[in-house]
């Protein structure tokens, strides 16, 4: 993108560097409060305040999935393990697998509930530490809490089954597609559940009549999505530009064309929306990270291409810090 | 021929080699042997039956063989979930293992898992696959190759395959079940082994799916020169002619392999959308397909390869002065419509 980003207002050169990553593949990144810290491919939670560097040993191995809130991480690991840690580098153990099986999804919910999946088996721990479980027809490839009620959508094979964990005996209502289903996301006003496709597309239902949705045209699976801070956008990755779906009208992006803004030589692997503004952040798998102004798609640099593939993308709650990572160990943090 | 050690991927990619094998046939003592033997690799394993490898390696990871279609309309294009998930998950360990090796059931038709690899942008990115290897068990081959399907796709299948338990059967009786995998794919490599006491390097660092590494398309047995037949290997081909195993050739009624050869050069106008036509029509039957082939006008050597339906090809390198510019291919399959796939190749001569 030489020619785009030798003219773009650049703020690359005031982001942080954290040396501390070099050597360890970047998987995720969360704010906890202020306090960016980085999902290291093996082990450990690295704490990058500006001032001192923590390293927080929280598996025996790989870490798979991860999911956080202002107060905790909470990290599946192939250890078996799922693990939840505070601010302060405290680590609880919230469940172990029997049988040491890998910790594939991990997702937070209302009033402390936790959910997690091994294999086909979802399972929810309610904030007061009941646990509930639920065996899927197939892998389980999603998990995502409704925004309102204690209600959750776990993509499998062929759909996605919505569970009331609380409801004991009731079978979930199933919403069906051909094939395989490797992320959901529920739309924040909750009219919308979205999945990832093994496919290089999306599908979605709304909620109220199961009416299908086809979000395609990508170049490769999308990997990551994210909503707009007024829900009215669906950020996504996938393509050689940053893809924008429509979800503000009742019908959602249905008839609709995407927006497509920072046009680039290679594919977005990483998406986040500004958590207070219209803006979006994209990563690229050449290592460059855009802001992106989502009324006109007026760009900034935050990362200039050096072909390392950014991993990890995320903004602070009040969106006053960008913290971005890559597959090669390249840890920033980006302070506005 | 390369040593396994040299499997290492200019692009950082992590070889995967593919172990089938009917129930029974020492899939799973060929894998013991793999993980202890002193060659200073290691090894993440993908295996469906958790607690059948009785060693301690933190890289084992229990597989649930799902098996799906992709949403291309193409019935035959189904790939392991499971795999792009443990491939996914496995990468973030990159530095532990130098190589991976997947334990297919005695059941599992090792198309979905080959396809994985071409399928699956991810997965394809981070790993390649080297090879599928079959160990077929010489006592029993024989029955399983007419009461079970999976049995003789695995055979046909195959780029090693590794024949077991050759002390519980006569010679006479190991010519013959060599024969009858011949039959069926003689374009594998095989070794006859006991125990499943087969060198690491003739079952891994195999590059088989690798389009550089397609340099010659003949059956197994013509090939005596160019691999290493272990010591049990009976020196007695036939070096003269095509499907003349020792004494026996059984041409199998249901699996066959058709090769095909042209001094003339080829033209890709017409052979492109013949070959795409021929794996759209049939590639639910075609398991697998190769060849080298010339062009006309075109200094480079083309080379392909296929799973059912889908195909990978590009040019390989300069065609060397005085080497023979002749077009090969060759195609395993089910039922395989030999006359019409003849034709048609004859039929891309510029």
């Amino acid at each position: 993108m030489t020619d785009a980003t030798s003219t773009m207002f650049t703020l690359a050169d005031r982001a942080r560097i954290v040396p501390e990553a070099e050597g360890s593949t970047i998987v995720g990144v969360h704010f906890l409060r202020q306090t960016p810290v980085f999902v290291l491919g093996e082990e450990a939670l690295l704490f990058a305040p500006a001032e001192k560097r923590t390293r927080v040993a929280v598996h025996d191995g790989g870490i798979l999935a991860s999911a956080a809130e202002p107060s905790r991480i909470v990290t599946g690991g192939d250890d078996g393990k799922l693990v939840a840690t505070d601010r302060d580098g405290n680590v609880e153990t919230l469940a172990t697998d029997e049988r040491k099986r890998w910790i594939d999804q991990v997702a937070l919910g209302p009033d402390g509930a936790v959910a997690w999946s091994t294999g086909k088996i979802a399972r929810v721990k309610t904030g007061k530490g009941d646990v509930r479980e639920f065996q899927a027809a197939s892998t389980v490839g999603g998990l995502a809490f409704f925004p309102k009620g204690f209600r959750l959508a776990v993509a499998h094979y062929n759909g996605v089954s919505l569970w009331f964990p609380n409801a004991a005996g009731a079978k979930p209502e199933v919403l069906e597609w051909k094939g395989s289903h490797l992320g959901a996301s529920v739309s924040p006003d909750g009219r919308f559940l979205i999945t990832q496709m093994q496919e290089p597309t999306l599908h979605g239902w709304r909620l109220a009549d199961a009416k299908h949705m086809r979000m395609s045209g990508y170049s490769a699976r999308v990997r990551s999505i994210s909503w707009s801070h007024d829900g009215g956008l669906l950020a996504t990755s996938g393509s050689e530009q940053l893809i924008l779906w429509p979800f503000d009208g009742k019908d959602g992006p249905m008839g609709k064309q995407p927006t497509m803004y920072a046009p680039s030589p290679s594919r977005c692997t990483r998406v986040a929306c500004h958590p207070k503004q219209p803006v979006c952040a994209a990563g690229f798998a050449d290592g460059t990270v855009l802001m992106v102004r989502l009324e006109d798609g007026a760009l900034i640099l935050a990362r200039e291409a050096d072909g390392q593939s950014v991993s990890a993308l995320a903004w602070s709650a009040e969106g006053q810090v960008l913290a971005f990572g890559t597959e090669q160990g390249d840890a920033r943090v980006l302070t506005l | 021929m390369t040593d396994a050690n040299s499997a290492a991927d200019p692009a950082g990619k992590i070889p995967v080699t593919v172990l089938t094998g009917y129930l029974g046939a020492g899939k799973t003592t060929l894998l013991n042997r793999i993980l202890t033997e002193p060659h200073g690799q290691k090894f993440a394993v993908i295996v469906n039956e958790f607690g059948e490898i009785g060693i301690d390696n933190d890289l084992v990871v229990d597989a649930d063989e799902e098996v799906f279609e992709m949403n291309n309309g193409c019935i035959c294009c189904t790939v392991r979930g499971d795999l792009v998930r443990i491939i996914d998950g496995l990468m973030r360990r990159k530095g532990k293992f130098d190589a991976i090796i997947v334990e297919t059931t005695g059941l599992a038709d090792p198309a979905p898992v080959a396809q994985t690899f071409f399928m699956d942008e991810n997965v394809g990115a981070k790993t390649k696959l080297d090879a599928v290897v079959t160990v077929a068990d010489a006592k029993w081959l024989k029955d399983r190759l007419k009461d079970a399907p999976e049995a003789k796709n695995q055979i046909a299948f195959a780029d090693v395959i590794v024949l077991n338990k050759t002390d519980l059967v006569t010679p006479a009786e190991l010519d013959e079940v060599e024969a009858r995998i011949s039959g069926i794919n003689p374009y594998a490599t095989m070794h006859r082994t006991e125990r499943a006491q087969v060198a690491i390097k003739d079952v891994l660092g195999r590059n088989a799916f690798d389009l550089d590494r397609i340099l010659e398309i003949e059956p197994e047995f013509l090939t005596a020169d160019d691999h290493d037949h272990d010591h049990h290997h009976d020196h007695g081909h036939d070096h003269g002619h095509h499907h003349h195993h020792g004494l026996k050739h059984y041409h199998d009624e249901e699996m066959q392999s058709i090769s095909m050869s042209s001094e003339k050069p080829l033209n890709p106008d017409k052979f492109f959308p013949w070959i795409q036509e021929l794996v759209q029509t049939e590639g639910k039957d075609i398991l697998r397909c190769k060849g080298i082939l010339s062009f006309k006008d075109d200094d480079e050597r083309f080379v392909f390869q296929g799973v059912h339906m889908i195909l990978d090809g590009d040019h390989q390198r300069k065609w060397k002065d005085g080497e023979a510019r002749i077009s090969r291919a060759v195609f395993i399959g089910r039922h395989l419509p030999e006359e019409k796939i003849r034709k048609g190749f004859e039929s891309c001569v510029a």
